[in-house]
Order: C-alpha cells, then structure tokens, then sequence
C-alpha cells in the first residue's frame, strides 16, 4: 500500500534532502517505521525513547490531526497523504 | 543589545537569530535568549533609562530580541514610526472589586492599541525584527485580533501582508482587517486548519510569518505586558493575574517578564499566581489542568470566543507548568458565563471588552466566588480586546426604549424617570 509522506524542512537535512516519500504501512505506526527504516536518523528527532511522538510533533492524514482519530493506530487507506508538521503558538 | 541567540526550550540546542522556529535536534520550540552580563546593574539607571524612553513598547527595546535597537530616530521620536504599541491603561477597579469581594483589582486594558489588541505588541516586534532580516512580505494564521494587526502594520510600514484567518470569523474582524488593503484569505476550516496550512505555506515561501517562522521574535513582545504592568504599579509585581489562554504564549511570557526583570533586580518578589482562563468550548488547557495531565489532548472549539478558539494550543504545556509552579490555575467558563463577564466588566468599569475579555472577567468572578483569591491581594486582570470586535455577544442583553419624540411619550414609556 502506497502512503505519501511529506517531510517538513526542519527533517529534510535527516532524510536526505527528500521533501517527500512514499512509503507503506496499514497504520500510521507502520508507515512511520517504514519512514525510520529508511533515515534512521528521524526516529530519535521525532519520537520519545518509548515509542510516543515527541509532544511538539503533529502528524495529519489527509489534513485531520491523527489525535482526532486513531493515533498512530490509526488506519493507512492506500494513496493517502501523511503530513509531520511542527505545533506553533497561534493567534 | 543583550539579544544572544535562539535556544531550543526542550533540548537546549542554539541556533542563530534567524527566521528559525522548531529545534532540528527534537522538533521543540525555539526561544530567544539573551546575555545581560554587561547590562547597566545600577538599578536606578536602568529604571531612569526606561523612564526616559518613548510613551510605548520601545522603551523596553533593551528586552526586546532587536539588534539594532527601536526603530526609527532615537528617544522619544521613536513613538512617531510605524503603528508603535503599549503604553495602556492599567486602571484601578474598585468597583469590579467591590462586587467580587474583593480589596484590590487592575485591569490592564490592552484594548487602547493601536488595532485594538494586544496583538499590536507582538506585531510591532515581529515585523520590525521581519525588516531587520530582510523581509519584504508579511503573513500570518489569525483568530482574528492578529489579522486586524498584520495587515494594519503592513500598511503603516508599506510591507504587502497576506492574512489567513478561518472563513467564519465575525465580520467586525474581517472588516477591519481587509480595510487595510492586505491580501485577506477566507480558509473554510477552523483555526487549527489555518495554522497547519500556514505552516506548510511557510516552508516553501519567503514570506514572515509573524507568529509562525518569527515567532521567537514575535512571541517577546508579550512580556511587555508585564513590563508594564510592573511599571505602572510603582516598580511592583502584583499578587495574581488573570489573563486569557489561547496558544498559551501570552500567559507564559507574561510570566517571563516579571522573571526577567527580577533577575536584573528591577523588581523583587515572587512570580505572580498566574490564572490562564478558557472558554469551555475550547479550553483543551483547563482540561489537562484540571486532570492533572502535562500535555493537553486537542479539541475541535465550539464558542462565541473566537480569539479563544486554538483546540490545539502548542505552549500548552509550558501553561499547565507555570499555572501549577505558581499556585494558579486554568479554568474554563460558558458562553453565557463569557457574555455576563463582559456585562460585569462593562458595568463596573466603563470598559467594553471582547469575548476574550469576557472569558478572563468571567474567570475572576469564578476565583473569587471559590475563594482562591485571598482578601488582600492584588489582582490584575488583563484584558486583551476590544468590544466593538465581537458586537454579536452583546446583542439583545438590553432594552432599548423606542418613544415618539415627545415628553408624554417619554414619561410614559419610562416612568421612573417622570419629573417631579
């Protein structure tokens, strides 16, 4: 199943430069595995020792927030759009 | 200048004062910091320094993340360059205080901006520090109180702006948003749909976004609430603050000031015990809060609070932190809790606040009707907008009496007040 990542400019220098990449996974947990398979190195960016999310990391599938769904077991339809973005203050 | 660098709030890693906003270590926030070492110590000085500065935000410039100092000509002339902030009323409330029981209440009334918030403080550090680094354009993701700011500076100061707000906004901000000239940008979607869209906008633009990649920058201009406040109070930090809970930034930097001025011996004593107030239809803080979580789990807002409505607030951990550390709190009231706040404030002040300003009053009243706030403390309330923003929430509370123009039509219509 293809999924369609998009990698935020702060990660790009951890992800070769890629801006996106298409990976597979049936949850967001397995496609973000199949993400830090491929640059190791955005595993410990992104996420606690644990397994969890880093506090300041939002990931959307296809624009809705994944706490709103399921969480990181939340499920992949294929040809879907992950988005990790970075929480910002508002206003 | 004493500004030194950007450093993560997490990892503590440094980077550059560039247009640089999340940790590339551990995806934290970045902060500014500053080296004060060789800062005036003589605290007498520093205060006559302050003192002899312009009548608005730039006489905390030395606070303030610019390198090359306030804009435009030193002094005092400073206050006639661009859409300068600051300088509000704190007013003393006996009669706000009287009917809560309370000895001694200040409202902060933040409202007397330049765009009618305290948005213009943030705004006018952003876009100057925005200039600084070269910027042409500036942007941002608003509830609308930022919009009215953005796109009032980019005209004072002849930058284009685009301003992205949620398509359902109430039409007095949209109004006197677009009036400006900016670029304005109606998102079907709530604010949290604005912000993660500008957020990707913003990696592929060379734009500045006030409060997403500047802001570092943007988000200081907050602690001059608390300069000011401290100012206004005799060189004295009050007991408590009342102060409304979006994103959070607010109410954490509000804090840092004092804790900044402290350090440098400008002020003594303890951080005031800080209330951070929600309106129950999005108050993702209050719940964490009142559950006794560090993080707080977004929600979808639903409130006449609209300058409120952040489901997904990024500094709501460092809130819940500071609210505990300091003996406070976040509470969260109703809409028609909100709509009697901004009646109490109205009627026993003379100040006609927006729902925000409602939040925060309907919040006091929650204190001190739970007995949180002792007797002899000194409370400021801060009030963040104003009424004429949010004309809906205080639409059919009155009766108008409709009379023929004629003394009998008066006299009958309003008996009381037949001459005797």
């Amino acid at each position: 199943m293809a999924v369609l990542v998009k990698i935020p400019t702060q990660l790009r220098a951890a992800a070769d430069g890629e801006s996106e990449a298409l990976l597979s996974g049936a949850t967001v947990q397995e496609v973000l595995d199949d993400l830090f398979e491929r640059f190791g190195e955005l595993r410990t960016r992104i996420s606690d020792d644990d397994g969890t999310l880093r506090r300041f990391v939002n990931v959307y599938l296809a624009g809705e927030d994944i706490r709103f769904l399921d969480g990181l077991a939340t499920p992949v339809p294929d040809g879907a759009e992950l988005t990790i973005l970075p929480a910002v203050a508002g206003g | 200048m004493a500004v030194s660098h950007l450093e993560c709030k997490e990892c503590k890693a440094e980077y550059p004062l560039e247009a640089l906003y999340v940790c590339e270590r551990c995806f934290g926030p970045l902060e500014v910091a500053y080296d004060h070492s060789r800062s005036q110590r003589d605290v007498g000085a520093l205060r006559r320094r302050i003192q002899g500065g312009p009548q608005n935000i730039w006489r905390y410039a030395d606070f303030l993340p610019l390198a090359g100092g306030p804009p435009g000509p030193s002094g005092r002339l400073a206050s006639r360059v661009g859409l300068p902030a600051g300088c509000t009323p704190l007013i003393r409330a006996d009669r706000l205080a009287e009917r809560l029981g309370l000895r001694e209440v200040w409202v902060k009334n933040d409202a007397a901006n330049p765009t009618h918030s305290f948005k213009d403080r943030v705004v006018s550090v952003a876009v100057t520090r925005a200039r600084e680094l070269g910027f042409e354009t500036i942007a941002c993701a608003s509830t609308g109180n930022l919009a009215n700011s953005v796109a009032a500076h980019g005209a004072a100061l002849g930058m284009d702006s685009y301003v992205f707000i949620p398509a359902d906004l109430e039409e007095q901000k949209i109004l006197a948003t677009g009036v400006y000239g900016t670029k304005l940008v109606g998102v079907r979607g709530s604010y949290d749909d604005v912000n993660r869209l500008c957020t990707e906008l913003c990696a592929e633009r060379d734009w500045a976004f006030v409060n997403i990649n500047l802001r570092p920058y943007y988000a200081e201009g907050s602690k001059t609430l608390a300069f000011e406040i401290a100012e206004q109070l005799g060189w004295e930090i009050p007991d408590r603050c009342v102060i409304p809970v979006a994103s959070g930034s607010l109410f954490t930097k509000i804090a840092k000031g004092f804790q900044e001025w402290t350090e440098l011996g400008l002020l003594e004593g303890e951080t005031p015990k800080m209330n951070g107030a929600q309106a129950e239809g999005c108050s993702p803080v209050a719940s964490a809060f009142a559950a006794g979580q560090a993080v707080c789990r977004p929600v979808k807002p639903d409130t006449i609070a609209k300058s409120l409505a952040i489901g997904n607030p990024a500094d709501g951990p460092y809130a819940l932190e500071l609210a505990r550390n300091t003996g406070g709190s976040v509470d969260a009231v109703n809409d028609d809790e909100i709509r009697a706040g901004i009646a109490l404030l109205a009627q026993t002040t003379g100040i006609f606040t927006e729902t925000a300003g409602g939040v925060s009053t309907a919040v006091l009243s929650k204190l001190a009707a739970r007995g949180d706030i002792d007797p002899d403390e000194r409370v400021v309330l801060v009030i963040t907008g104003d009424g004429l923003k949010t004309l809906d929430a205080v639409r059919d509370t009155f009766e108008t009496y409709k009379i023929d123009p004629s003394v009998e039509a008066f006299e009958s219509s309003v008996p009381e007040a037949v001459a005797v």
